[in-house]
Formats: C-alpha cells, sequence, structure tokens
C-alpha cells in the first residue's frame, strides 16, 4: 500500500530507501535526515512538493475540525442548558451511586463481586468483534471471497466460545 | 482463497478444530467427565500431528503473504513440541487425577498453546509472530491458576499474567520501532532492510523485542516469574512450562534474530551473550539455596537457558544446530526428572521437599538410580548425553571466537553440578530413611526410566537427531 506523499519523504526515511532500494541515489543519502524525498529530488523541490501535499493533507481532515467544533459546542450547551433550564432539587437520594454502582470517592480497597469482572471481560470480547467487524464491513465492496471465508470462520470460532460460555453458566448471575 | 496457503497450515488448523470441537463436546456432553479420555486423544493427536510433520518431505513452503513459514527449522522444533507436550500430558494424567484437577479443558488448553507455539516457531513476520506468543501465553496463564482454590496456584497465574503482559508489550514497542525503521514487518523485508550498519532506533526497536522473548525463555535478568509459578503452578503444568514453551520461544528467538536481523549479527550478538552469562550463573548459584524441588527446578531450567543462548549468541550455523540439539537433549532430561518429580508422593500426596529424598535409594532403587543418572547428565558430567549438548554449545561458541563465554560457560557449569549432585548425595547418604511411598504409576516410572536410558544410550549418534537439526539450522541462517 502506498504511503500518502506527506508521510513518505520524512517520517519514513529507512523504509522507504528499503523500499526502493535500487534508486542507488537515495541510499547513499540514508544518513542524512534531510532532504530525502521520492526518487531523492533536490532540496527544494522536496520542499515546495512537501507544502503542497501538507495541504492536501490538512484539507482531508477539515470534515474531523467541522465535527470537533459542533460536538464540542453542541455539548457545551447542553450542560449549560441543563444548569440553567432545569430544577435543582437535591436530596441524598439523588446525589447518591446508583446500586450497582460505586461511589467516586470512596477507599479503593473493597470488595466487588467478579461477577461485575466476568460481565465485562465477555463484553470486551464482543466489543472487540466489532471492532473487527466494522472496518471489513466498510471495505467489504473491494474485497475477495478470501475476506469473506476468514471473517465467516472468525465468527464461527467466537461462536464456539460463545455456546461454551453460556453453557458454562457464566451468563447467569445466579 | 490461497488452497496451497490452507495445506501448509493443515498440521495447525487440525489442532484447532479439535480444541474447538472438544470444547463444544465437553461442554454439551460429558463434562468433565470427558477429562481423562480427551488427555489421551489430545496426546495421541500430538503424536500423530508429530510423525506427520516429521515425516513430511524436505523443501520451504511460506504462506499467507509470507507471514507462515515451513521449513526444516520449523518442522523440527514443532516435533520436538508436540512429541514433549504429548509426553508431559500423559505424565501429569495420574497426577491431576489425584489432586481432582482433571477437567477437560485442561489439554484443550494445551492443545491450544501447542497451536500457538507452532505458529510462534513459523512465523516470518511480526504479526504473525506476536500472534503466535498470545495464544501460546493466554493458554498457559490458565493452566497455571488451574487450582482455583489453591492460594499458590492462583498467585502463579497473576503473577505471570502480569509479567507476560509487561514483556508482550515491551515486544510490541520493539517491534512497533523495528517496523517504523524498516518500513515492513516481514522478517525477509527487514532482512533486506537492514544490513551492516543499523540506525539507533531500530537497535532499541531490536534489544526491546529480544527483551520481550527473554521473558518467555525465562533468561536472566527477565526470569524473576519462573520460580514462583514453577512453584504454585500444579507439578504436571510445571512440567509442560519446562519443556515445550521453552523450545517454542528459544525457536522464535532464534528465527526473529537470524530471520529478520541476520545482517547485523554483531549488534544482537552482545545482547545476547550478556543474557546467556546471567542466566548460567544467575540458574546456578541461586538454585544452591533451594529446597523445594520445583523452584530448584526453575533455577536449572533458567541455567539450561544460558547454555542455549550461548548457541544462539554464536552467530554460526554450528550455533544453531548446536542450541537446536541442546534444547532437545535438555527437554528429555527434564520429562525424565519431571516424571520423577510428580512420583514423590507420601500417603498418596504430592511432596517436593528436597529433604524427603533423604536415602530414597533404599526405598526405591531403580528410580533413584534413574534419577541419578538424570541429574548426572543435568549437571553436564562427561559420559552421560547431558554433557555433549553443553559440548557442543561451549564448542561452537569457542569457534565463533567468543572463548570468554565459553570459559564463563564451564564455570557457571561447575558450579551448577553442585546442587544436582547435592540432590544424588541425599538420595543416597542421607540422613533419615525416607518416608516417600515406594510404589507408585508404572507411567511415571516408564516415562523415568526410558529418559535416563537415552541419557545413557544416545551416546552413538544422539539418538539421531544430528542430521535434522543440522538441516534446521542450515535453512535458517542465510
Amino acid at each position: 500500500m502506498p504511503l500518502h506523499p506527506a508521510l513518505d519523504p520524512q517520517y519514513f526515511l529507512l523504509g522507504h530507501c528499503a523500499l526502493e532500494s535500487r534508486h542507488a541515489a537515495c541510499c547513499a543519502s540514508r544518513s542524512t535526515l534531510t532532504k530525502v524525498g521520492p526518487g531523492c529530488r533536490d532540496g527544494a523541490s522536496t520542499a515546495i512538493h512537501s507544502e503542497v501535499a501538507l495541504e492536501d493533507l490538512l484539507r482531508e481532515y477539515l470534515p474531523i475540525l467541522v465535527f470537533l467544533v459542533i460536538a464540542t459546542g453542541l455539548g457545551l450547551v447542553l450542560i449549560l442548558a441543563a444548569v440553567v433550564l432545569a430544577p435543582s432539587d437535591a436530596d441524598p437520594e439523588k446525589l447518591s451511586a446508583y446500586e450497582c454502582g460505586f461511589n467516586a470517592f470512596d477507599d479503593a480497597r473493597m470488595k466487588f463481586d467478579v461477577r461485575f469482572y466476568l460481565v465485562s471481560i465477555l463484553f470486551i470480547i464482543f466489543d472487540l468483534e466489532i471492532a473487527f467487524l466494522f472496518p471489513w464491513a466498510v471495505a467489504f465492496g473491494d474485497l475477495g471471497d478470501a475476506a469473506f471465508w476468514s471473517m465467516m470462520v472468525f465468527l464461527v470460532v467466537l461462536t464456539v466460545g460463545f455456546a461454551y460460555e453460556w453453557k458454562k453458566g457464566a451468563m447467569d448471575w445466579e | 482463497m490461497q488452497t496451497g496457503d490452507l495445506s501448509i497450515i493443515l498440521p495447525e488448523i487440525v489442532l484447532s478444530v479439535f480444541a474447538m470441537a472438544g470444547l463444544i463436546a465437553g461442554a454439551y456432553g460429558g463434562r468433565d467427565r470427558l477429562g481423562p479420555a480427551m488427555i489421551w486423544t489430545t496426546s495421541a493427536l500430538f503424536a500423530a500431528l508429530a510423525a506427520w510433520i516429521g515425516l513430511q518431505g524436505a523443501g520451504t513452503a511460506t504462506a499467507f503473504g509470507e507471514m507462515f513459514t515451513d521449513d526444516a527449522f520449523a518442522r523440527f522444533a514443532k516435533v520436538t513440541i508436540l512429541l514433549s507436550a504429548a509426553a508431559v500430558l500423559l505424565m501429569g494424567k495420574g497426577y491431576m487425577a489425584r489432586c481432582d484437577l482433571i477437567r477437560f479443558e485442561y489439554p484443550l488448553l494445551i492443545a491450544l498453546a501447542a497451536v500457538g507455539m507452532m505458529v510462534m516457531v513459523s512465523a516470518s513476520d511480526l504479526m504473525a509472530l506476536y500472534m503466535g506468543l498470545e495464544l501460546q501465553s493466554l493458554s498457559l496463564y490458565v493452566i497455571a491458576a488451574l487450582r482455583r482454590d489453591s492460594v499458590r496456584s492462583t498467585e502463579a497465574g497473576l503473577k505471570y499474567f502480569v509479567l507476560g503482559a509487561l514483556s508482550s508489550g515491551l515486544l510490541l514497542f520493539g517491534a512497533s520501532l523495528v517496523y517504523g525503521f524498516a518500513g515492513t514487518t516481514g522478517f525477509a523485508g527487514i532482512f533486506e532492510a537492514v544490513q551492516g550498519r543499523a540506525p539507533v532506533g531500530l537497535l532499541i526497536g531490536l534489544s526491546l523485542v529480544i527483551a520481550g522473548l527473554a521473558f518467555k525463555i525465562s533468561a536472566a535478568p527477565f526470569h524473576m516469574w519462573t520460580p514462583d509459578v514453577y512453584e504454585g503452578a500444579p507439578t504436571s503444568v510445571t512440567a509442560f512450562f519446562a519443556t515445550a514453551p521453552k523450545i517454542a520461544a528459544m525457536a522464535l528467538l532464534a528465527r526473529v534474530v537470524y530471520g529478520a536481523f541476520g545482517g547485523i549479527v554483531g549488534d544482537w550478538q552482545q545482547i545476547l551473550a550478556a543474557l546467556s552469562v546471567a542466566s548460567m550463573f544467575l540458574g546456578a548459584v541461586a538454585a544452591i539455596g533451594q529446597r523445594n524441588i520445583k523452584r530448584l527446578m526453575a533455577y536449572s531450567s533458567i541455567a539450561h537457558m544460558g547454555f542455549a543462548l550461548m548457541g544462539l549468541a554464536a552467530g554460526t550455523v554450528a550455533g544453531v544446530e548446536a542450541m537446536l540439539i541442546y534444547l532437545v537433549i535438555y527437554v528429555t532430561m527434564n520429562v525424565g526428572a519431571f516424571a520423577f518429580i510428580l512420583s514423590m508422593e507420601r500417603d498418596g500426596a504430592p511432596v517436593v521437599e528436597i529433604s524427603a529424598l533423604s536415602l530414597y535409594s533404599r526405598r526405591s532403587p531403580t528410580r533413584a538410580l534413574a534419577m541419578l543418572v538424570l541429574l548426572f547428565s543435568l549437571a553436564g558430567v562427561p559420559p552421560l548425553v547431558g554433557f555433549f549438548a553443553k559440548y557442543s554449545v561451549l564448542l561452537a561458541a569457542v569457534e565463533a571466537g567468543l572463548v570468554w563465554l565459553a570459559v564463563l560457560g564451564v564455570i557457571a557449569s561447575v558450579i551448577g553440578a553442585f546442587y544436582y549432585i547435592r540432590i544424588v548425595y541425599i538420595m543416597y547418604f542421607g540422613d533419615e530413611e525416607s518416608e516417600l511411598d515406594a510404589g507408585g504409576s508404572t507411567v511415571l516410572a516408564s516415562f523415568l526410566v526410558v529418559s535416563a536410558a537415552l541419557m545413557l544410550f544416545g551416546l552413538w549418534n544422539l539418538a539421531g537427531i544430528e542430521g535434522p537439526a543440522a538441516a534446521a539450522a542450515s535453512t535458517l541462517v542465510r
């Protein structure tokens, strides 16, 4: 997979040289940290090339910036709205943690039920499954049969684990 | 899909499918009643796979974009791993039954660990390396803590897990640095990129990768988990820890340093030599004061890994060959020694104190004699095979110009001989009559006697392992 042109020259110095080790000029300049560009052009053109590429790169991130601004703004608005608009009528019960939660400021050395731990471990496994499934689903159109069947095998393996934990009673609270 | 790729990893697939089928059969079928049958089946499958892999023809094949390599080196390591795992699994069955530890998951976890080890020794990419290593480690963490109601066993599992996670972190950090500087995770690509002089960042990555792997082979100064885990885990599990995973991690280390960093031998040679010296001396000195035979075997394994590292540090084909021969002999000796330890019982309860062996020779002369042979062999006393193991690594080190390393190895070996011979002394010239049970299972006795006999009669050609080891070494070193 080709690296982004802006990333290539500066950050993957040796790797770039390794990939293009047939270019004698490139390998000659391996020891210097500056002035290494694709095909070892001279310093000036490399700088211009990088500047243009950097702008392109930043432009690609513009939607993320917009997203961050909106997210921060919306978050602030919601919090402030709650402070300004909501009626505040606190009593000890309302301020305490829910029955399954822990006090935020308390002695760390306390007993807590190991079943919480088990549930969270089981949750993480399926959380990770989703983390694998998402990029696979997004790129699915470009992938071949091998990718489809690999994922099916992965899901079958997970299902075996799921069936085992179910039968072993890991999901029963009592 | 590339059917060629799948046919190359067929042994691993068979073992994984077996483990998953066993899991379902156990959970929905017979539960722990299936345990003994499962142990037999798993051992038989290990032996069958070892025969299958061993009888495959020569040649090298790669799969999945050169992530997985099947060559003579991998086959040699896999056969050793599978056979030792099968032996240890059978050996531990009686012990597990007496401690009420036969769960159907136990052999299946060992099977999964074996899959991980097979991937490790075949890995030719940092990703495959890490995947195999973690599959093996996660299975081992669980079986270390198999005895859930014992504080020692849980402590062993937890300690092993925490330090294992730390070592994985080091390894991953190193791997990311190597990737950053070499531009690829494939060993072949790294080998091409790193020739002659390597940048400092890559050297840091290399050191971190070696440190992470040194944890797994318990080389000093990354050994601190070993005695506690060996002591706390059930003895049959300890026997497993001392055999197959050591071969896998050592073979993996050899693959990384030669396969990926074969162009900068001088750089990793000094690291491995330092690890080797530290392990040999720590193992030899720290074992002297031990009263628990499992802790003693832990230090013994540290010292032996030091010697195996010496072969690796030589940086030559002869060095790798010596290391492989050393590992096979070490594993054979350890299988026998642990068969002896597993049979140490008083009134049906396991005993691990060395002092309990006092005058054991009167109680059970054959076992004592077999153990004597094994202990002398572990110490490296000349007429036995254990001596030739040490001799071959020392010779490789001298031939590679590391005379100082060989001299230090001889000194450490002399110090280490003391504690092996002390056990012999206690067995034959102790103060009071041993109260250990004289009888015992024939399975353990036969493993003990066969292992001891191999140490005596394997002298002619080291049971024929020299040829395959030489072939394996020459495929690895370019």
